[in-house]
């Protein structure tokens, strides 16, 4: 299955999302938070992330999902220092995080690829709330 | 006899630490009120790492360490764009033993490109490019007339301080100032500003060690 790891500013925020995404989930299914700084400040963490995403990857690839702007930046900074291999099969979806992680943990628990996973993640923009 | 390249990183981190307040207080006008802690933050951890490095540690290395520090414990935006500026700088100096012009002007720049590519940034949305781009095409012009690269650092910490003040202008567009819209008019850039003392702090630094170039 394709992993995913939740990169949030707030170390609750990727955790919180991290509980409501299992829900969903094959059991099995890797979901792991990258929130905050290694203290759990507000922030992200380029090394905590490369982690994160490395812990996800079974073998057919990682989706990260970010929230604003350092989140985007430190993903793509861990991108750089993680194997080129697993560098490979990795995206990060440019989704609301909320609602991408669910779709994408869906989608990967279902067996979907890499891309399908992340497609998925990235249509979840349309869903409406009203 | 203590690393030059470790003493100038130094100067950069004890001018964050007189910062750090000011760099806050612009970032709470406009960002998220923390620019200021996290410079400082990344700044201490990078002492600490420098600081077991071996005496004899090359440019390269230093740059390189203060790049995975920043990376990894400055937790807002300017830890990614700090970083890749430094680590693509390390590139830049691997093998160097001594910077001259030539490599000053290469290590400059590729720092510059480095925030730029990290950040999908250009001069013009109020972020640090707007100090730091003018800055390295000062220091180039220097270097380019032969000038002392003392004389071409001050002319770019002139041309950031005005980046400064050009920030003041412009609506922000990148960044957490970018959620202020037409409100961040009139605020000058924290990230700006943290570029700017970073020169100013390493032209003081030269200054100070006339003989010696960082």
């Amino acid at each position: 299955m394709v992993g995913i790891v939740i990169v949030t500013h707030s170390p609750k925020t990727a955790e919180g999302i991290c509980e409501m995404a299992v829900q969903m989930a094959r059991p099995g299914q890797k979901i792991i938070p990258a929130g905050g700084t290694a203290d759990r400040r507000i922030g992200t963490d380029a090394a905590k992330i490369g982690e994160a995403i490395a812990a996800a990857d079974e073998g057919d690839g990682v989706v990260v999902m970010v929230d604003l702007g350092s989140a985007v930046l430190s993903a793509e900074t861990a991108l750089e220092f993680v194997d080129p291999e697993l560098r490979a099969r990795t995206a990060i979806a440019d989704a609301p995080v909320v609602e991408g992680a669910i779709s994408a943990v869906v989608q990967a628990s279902l067996g979907g690829s890499l891309n399908e996973v992340l497609t998925t993640a990235e249509s979840a923009r349309n869903l409406r709330k009203k | 006899m203590t690393n030059v390249y470790v003493a100038a990183i130094e100067a950069i981190g004890e001018a964050m630490i007189r910062n750090k307040e000011y760099l806050t207080d612009l970032d709470a006008a406009i960002g998220d009120a923390d620019h200021g802690i996290n410079m400082v933050r990344g700044f201490e951890a990078v002492r600490g790492k420098l600081g077991a490095l071996p005496p004899e540690a090359d440019l390269a290395t230093v740059l390189k360490t203060v790049a995975m520090t920043l990376i990894s414990t400055v937790g807002g935006a300017s830890g990614p764009l700090y970083g890749t500026a430094f680590l693509r700088a390390a590139a830049v100096a691997q093998g160097k033993s001594a910077v001259d012009g030539a490599t000053a002007v290469s290590l400059f720049m590729a720092a510059v490109n480095g925030i730029k590519e990290r950040g999908k940034a250009t001069r013009g949305e109020k972020t640090m490019l707007d100090a730091l781009e003018p800055a390295y095409e000062a220091f180039a012009a220097g270097v380019g007339d032969n000038k002392p690269l003392p004389d071409c650092l001050e002319l770019a910490c002139a041309a950031a301080e005005r980046g400064i003040e050009y920030t003041k202008t412009i609506v922000a567009t990148k960044g957490r100032a970018s959620y202020l819209g037409e409100r961040s008019l009139g605020h000058q850039d924290p990230g700006a500003t943290s570029s700017y003392i970073l020169l100013k702090a390493l032209n003081d630094f030269c200054r100070r060690r006339p003989a010696e170039e960082a």
